[in-house]
């Protein structure tokens, strides 16, 4: 591997592990979050440094080069992360439900509770 | 009190200017105590016409959806202690004088739900399109061979139901999204009695309805994955209908 790509490979990894940490310190990123993507930040890193990792990975899954090996887990990786933010949106879905419900129903349990405390002072 | 008597549940989206005679032919059906329009986030008036018929109104925040709005009163008539209650759509669709008719074998214990249906008595008088009809068949079809009898009108947003069928409504296992023919298979996998009663309904007079345009296609697509999954997973529904019994404090049909 060049010392290029490899300069290129730790400069892309610190970036992203600086900007989740940023995201997380603003609040902007829950903290559940960010260990995926400071994972990724990792792995990016390992992959740069340690091209044997690269070449052994490239020979288990039989790929001919190294860039597709890279990118294949590259675009698992993306798919997998796409199916993890649906199953959190199902889960936050049912929550929105289940608080827009409870929501309505305190709201006309409190309207009829001030209906019937009018109908009491009126008499 | 409401022991004995019904609840008729309304859900309503953008019905200002219909509502009104739903709620004028409700009150005169003496088998309802009460009836609760649940607003589903209308951007029109519904909540206020409902509310100037003096019926209670659950005003969802944001627009959530047909079945979620059901659900809502659902969780409504079984906190507020009803006995039966009766689900009947806000655009006129359902003809309100056929609620005795529809409750009466759910009191008298015969059945746990009944389900309007506009084929038994030869068909609704308004002509139904060939696509929805044959999508309404083939719904009858596949539903009929997985309950094991005889199902004419899957679809049927008209049903009377006893306190069994409102703990499994009100309870995570109902299928929120297009609530239809799969809600008849969950009842069925949960145990509980269901039988058809002839209805009258009248063709709906909004101008996009759930299963219209575009939505049809996902809809008929939701509805197939929804049945399979119902079949997928009847030891779930008959587990999670249980604790859900449990916790009303109800014994469990069969």
């Amino acid at each position: 591997m060049l010392a290029q790509q490899k300069v290129f490979a730790v400069l892309a990894s610190a970036a992203v592990a600086v900007l989740i940490v940023e995201l997380v310190r603003r609040r902007r990123l829950l903290p559940e979050f960010s260990w995926l993507w400071l994972l990724t930040a990792g792995l990016m890193l390992a992959l740069g440094l340690w091209y044997d990792l690269l070449l052994f990975l490239t020979d288990l899954i039989g790929a001919v080069l190294p860039t597709s090996a890279l990118f294949t887990f590259a675009f698992l990786f993306l798919i997998l992360l796409a199916v993890h933010y649906s199953v959190r949106m199902t889960g936050l879905t049912h929550q929105v439900r289940a608080l827009s419900q409870e929501l309505a129903l305190l709201r006309a349990e409190m309207e009829a509770d001030r209906e019937r405390a009018g109908a009491g002072d009126g008499k | 009190m409401s022991a004995g008597r019904a609840v008729a549940i309304v859900p309503a989206y953008n019905e200002a200017e219909r509502i009104g005679a739903v709620l004028s032919a409700l009150k005169a059906v003496e088998e309802v105590a009460e009836v609760v329009v649940v607003d589903d986030g209308s951007t029109d008036a519904t909540a206020e016409a409902a509310a100037s018929h003096g019926v209670r109104v659950l005003r969802l925040p944001v627009n959530m959806g047909y079945g979620v709005a059901l659900q809502t009163g659902f969780k409504y008539a079984l906190r507020a202690g009803f006995d039966h209650a009766v689900q009947i759509d806000a655009d006129g669709q359902h003809e309100a004088a056929c609620i005795a008719e529809l409750l009466a074998p759910v009191r008298a214990g015969e059945t746990d739900l009944a389900v309007g249906s506009r084929f038994l008595n030869g068909g609704p008088p308004y002509p139904i399109g060939a696509l929805r009809l044959g999508a309404i068949r083939f719904f009858a079809a596949l539903t009929a061979a997985f309950i094991g009898q005889a199902v004419t009108d899957p679809t049927s947003g008209f049903q009377a139901m006893n306190r069994r069928v409102l703990t499994l409504y009100a309870s995570e296992g109902y299928p929120c999204d297009f609530p239809d023919a799969d809600v008849l298979m969950t009842a069925h996998y949960a145990g509980l009695r269901i039988v058809e009663v002839p209805v009258v309904m009248y063709a709906s007079r909004k101008k996009t309805t759930m299963h219209s345009g575009l939505r049809m296609g996902y809809y008929l697509f939701k509805l197939l994955l929804s049945i399979m999954l119902a079949r997928l997973s009847r030891g779930r529904i008959e587990r999670e209908y249980r604790d859900a019994c449990a916790a009303e404090g109800l014994r469990r049909p069969r």
